[in-house]
């Protein structure tokens, strides 16, 4: 049980500290991509270092919402980190939520985020606020459909026993994981303002969607909320590994598993991060009404593997 | 020549461009008479005329006093009207004398919309009011002066505030200061996003009020004026070298078209003749500018919908354009280097060959870079149909150059009305129909192309000689004008030199005047996050209609 308690307070750290480094390298990867010099992989740690080391400008019309949202939302985010399976499964902590708690921590999160760009009542915040919602609720039912197909497989919305399943037991080629998958992978984008739906490193407020809601936060405010935005996509991407790349996460008490696990880990984020970057590169922007056609279609693939799986797995 | 049917008296006094005197009464007649034959108006201003003849010592200035019989033009006038508009045969300048007290001329906004803000503009600068306008709001005053102030009257003395005579205007609440009345838009669920003055990103101030439903524009109205600089009064009492300095600076993307329309006024004025060498260099060097800007805002079309490849590839082709600018003709932008009387530099043999070299280079790139942006689906889908300014709307407000061209409005100085170089060049237009982003981005690329073969024809065909001729010496009041086609549309520049061969009066006009209410118009019904892509498309200036 300790050395459990042990590894969960290690994993979940690892991911918190790792966050940032994900961050460095899809930024590194698409300086490439553009034919620029790259900053740093450590440039997202050195962002956080300046902003903690500022002091924070806060409107007049600010409420304590305001300064309290950017801790719940990195604590949302800490949670979930610390939910999802990086290097080891089945901590003492994963039973507190399944996948369907994930995606309502994330909902939190954003519930959070959303009421503070509302609270000081720009024009900007109240615009970005509703871009997000307008997202958001398309992307969680395509969530829900990707994490169905995979709980349908296992028999359980624990992500412990998904990961058991899908790593651990005989090797299984599952179509239905494949449209899953492509769903996921679309929902990510979406959700973590990655192009083509958001474009994180835009100037233009008109057509920010995250960017909108945090324009007002400053000092260690804004830095929670960067570090934050790293931790979701380093959770998203880990989420993406244990639910259709699980293969090196250690199992339940095999310590000696553990360094390749990590090994495993970190060559999956780099790939995964690698990708990402490639599809920022090559694809603009979308208009923002095709933004639910986007959810739309990852909606749809998520259904299909729902059906797929009835149809060729039962 | 007649316009119409009636004969306006016009005499020739450049290669395509007249001029004209009318009384202000016959204004609207005029106007409408240009806009039947299918013309527009291009530049309205006006002039203080009071005092034109007196020197320019100090004593004078201090305490300017209307001598009987001075002034130019009509001897008894106070004020005069100015109009600049564009007919089937070429520029006509137009001047209008008005009455010392109470100096007023008929309206022309009902006639052409564009000169709505430039009425509104003469109003601030000069209290010469279009008689029976609709919109009598303030243009670019915001606080810096007083209400019954008016900065380009050669009687206005600039004070500065302080704590002892504080103008009228200051330590009021900003809203009351500046007031202006937006027009809202009212019924359920309209939100108003304001945006600006200070913008993110480096582009300079300006402030736009979206009334949105949603992500829906409703309406857009714009609040320019933030960058003006009192250019016009600086250049009051300049001598002709200072004053092409700062018609340059007037739009510095636009600095080549500035400064050459400036020149050529000058030119126009003093009776000098340029040589051949220095008009062709100088066309290279417009040529070089339109390059650039077209392919930085190709460059940043792409940035606008993400696309940060298009904008990396175009700002590296851009950047190495600049930089073989710089080598060869020792600026960047080519500051400074049309002077009244030529060019200040000179090209070699060896610049020639470098020059070509690199124009054929980047022509290649940036073909293949038009595949690119052709071929990309999400790039087509955000640029096809966003903005549109349908071809009749254009022609019925006076969109005008680059963004007009893309309107199915088929004017460029350079094809119709030609000044030398150009007469030898046979310059093709580029022009598109659908008024859109794409139908702007397609002008750019075409004329980015042609921009190309000119420069190459007019590296060929550069004659030998001087670069330089000194002006005649300037007798009494002179006035000239000054037309180029430079890279965002028409740039005219209109001035008078005083008698003792000084600046009196210049107006530089952008067309970015013209074409910033059709950014209004081309919105709307567009969603507010394509509202940067559009302005991009047309990437006006501030500080060219600011002054």
């Amino acid at each position: 049980m300790i050395t459990g308690i042990l590894l969960q307070t290690v994993q979940t750290l690892l991911s918190i500290l790792l966050a940032p480094l994900l961050m460095g390298w899809v930024n590194q990867c698409r300086a490439w991509l553009q034919g620029r010099s790259a900053p740093p992989i450590t440039q997202p740690y050195r962002t956080l270092r300046k902003l903690f080391n500022k002091d924070a400008v806060i409107a007049h019309s600010a409420s304590p919402l305001f300064r309290f949202a950017p801790y719940m939302i990195f604590a949302c985010m800490a949670l979930a980190a610390g939910l999802v399976p990086t290097i080891a499964n089945d901590l003492p902590f994963s039973p507190a939520a399944d996948v369907i708690a994930l995606v309502g921590i994330f909902a939190l999160a954003r519930v959070f985020l959303a009421l503070a760009a509302m609270d000081i009542g720009t024009a900007f915040g109240s615009l970005g606020a509703r871009r997000e919602m307008l997202v958001s609720f398309l992307a969680e039912p395509a969530l829900l459909m990707v994490f169905f197909t995979a709980s349908l497989i296992s028999q359980s919305t624990e992500l412990p026993i998904i990961v058991q399943t899908l790593a651990h037991k005989d090797f299984v080629i599952y179509p239905s994981m494949a449209f899953a998958a492509v769903a996921f992978w679309m929902v990510s984008t979406a959700e973590n303002a990655r192009i083509p739906v958001d474009n994180p490193t835009t100037h233009l407020e008109l057509t920010m969607i995250h960017e909108a809601m945090i324009l007002e936060y400053s000092a260690r405010h804004l830095a929670l909320i960067e570090w934050a935005v790293a931790l979701k996509l380093f959770t998203y991407s880990v989420l993406g590994i244990a639910l259709f790349v699980p293969w090196g996460i250690a199992q339940r008490g095999d310590f000696a598993a553990l360094p390749l696990a990590l090994v495993a880990m970190l060559a999956k984020l780099l790939v995964g991060g690698a990708a990402l970057s490639l599809q920022e590169a090559v694809s603009a922007k979308v208009r923002l009404f095709r933004a639910p056609e986007f959810l739309g279609t990852a909606f749809l693939l998520g259904v299909l593997g729902m059906l797929i799986h009835f149809l060729l797995e039962v | 020549m007649t316009i119409g049917t009636q004969d306006w008296n016009l005499t020739q006094i450049a290669a395509h461009i007249r001029r004209g005197r009318v009384d202000a009464a016959n204004l609207p007649a005029l106007a409408q008479a240009v806009k039947d034959e299918g013309g527009q108006l291009v530049a309205l201003w006006g002039s203080d005329d009071r005092f034109v003849n007196n020197s320019r010592d100090s004593d004078s200035r201090s305490s300017p006093r209307p001598q009987a019989g001075e002034g130019p033009g009509v001897r008894d006038a106070g004020y005069a009207i100015h109009i600049a508009c564009i007919t089937a045969a070429g520029l006509v300048w137009i001047s209008a004398a008005l009455p010392e007290t109470e100096p007023a001329y008929p309206d022309l906004s009902a006639i052409f919309p564009q000169a709505d803000r430039m009425q509104r503009a003469t109003f601030d600068l000069l209290g010469i009011r279009a008689a029976g306008a609709v919109d009598t709001r303030k243009w670019l005053r915001h606080k810096a002066w007083n209400e019954d102030e008016f900065p380009l009257r050669s009687d206005f003395v600039a004070r500065v505030a302080s704590s002892e005579s504080p103008l009228a205007t200051c330590h009021k609440p900003l809203a009351e200061v500046d007031g202006y009345a937006f027009i809202r838009v009212e019924g359920d669920g309209v939100h108003e996003i304001p945006v600006g003055p200070i913008h993110a990103g480096t582009i300079e101030p300006g402030h736009f009020r979206f009334s949105i439903i949603g992500d829906r524009v409703l309406k857009l109205e714009q609040r320019l004026g933030y960058t003006h600089q009192g250019v016009e009064k600086r250049f009051v009492g300049m001598d002709l070298a200072a004053g092409a300095k700062l018609a340059g600076r007037v739009s510095g993307d636009s600095h080549v078209a500035f400064a050459w329309a400036y020149c050529m006024a000058v030119e126009q004025a003093t009776l000098s003749a340029v040589p051949d060498r220095a008009a062709w260099l100088r066309a290279l060097f417009l040529e070089i500018e339109r390059v650039a800007n077209h392919l930085g805002d190709l460059g940043y079309m792409g940035n606008d919908v993400a696309l940060s490849f298009g904008f990396m590839q175009f700002w590296r082709l851009k950047e190495d354009w600049l930089r073989l600018t710089a080598k060869l003709f020792g600026h960047r932008y080519l500051f400074d280097r049309i002077v009244p009387g030529g060019v200040a530099v000179d090209l070699d043999e060896a610049g020639r060959k470098a020059l070509r070299a690199a124009s054929k280079r980047i022509e290649a790139e940036v073909r293949d870079l038009k595949v690119i942006y052709d071929e990309h689906a999400t790039l087509q889908d955000r640029f096809v149909n966003t903005g549109v300014c349908k071809p009749a709307l254009a022609a019925r407000l006076g969109l005008t150059g680059l963004a007009g061209r893309a309107s199915a409005q088929a004017w460029d100085a350079r094809a119709q009305f030609p000044q030398a170089p150009y007469d030898t060049l046979d310059v093709a237009m580029a022009t598109a129909r659908k008024g859109d982003v794409q139908a702007r981005s397609e002008v750019r690329f075409a004329e980015v192309f042609e921009s190309m073969r000119l420069l190459r024809a007019l590296l060929k065909g550069l004659p030998a000689g001087a670069i330089q001729a000194p002006l005649n010496p300037a007798a009494g009041v002179r006035e000239g004008i000054g037309w180029v086609e430079g890279w965002r549309g028409e740039v005219i520049v209109a001035l008078r030199i005083a008698e003792d061969g000084r600046l009196d009066r210049v107006h530089p006009h952008d067309p970015s005047w013209q074409n910033w209410p059709l950014l209004e118009v081309g919105i709307l019904g567009n969603i507010v996050p394509d509202f940067p892509l559009i302005n991009k498309s047309f990437n006006l200036s501030y500080s060219g209609q600011d002054l």
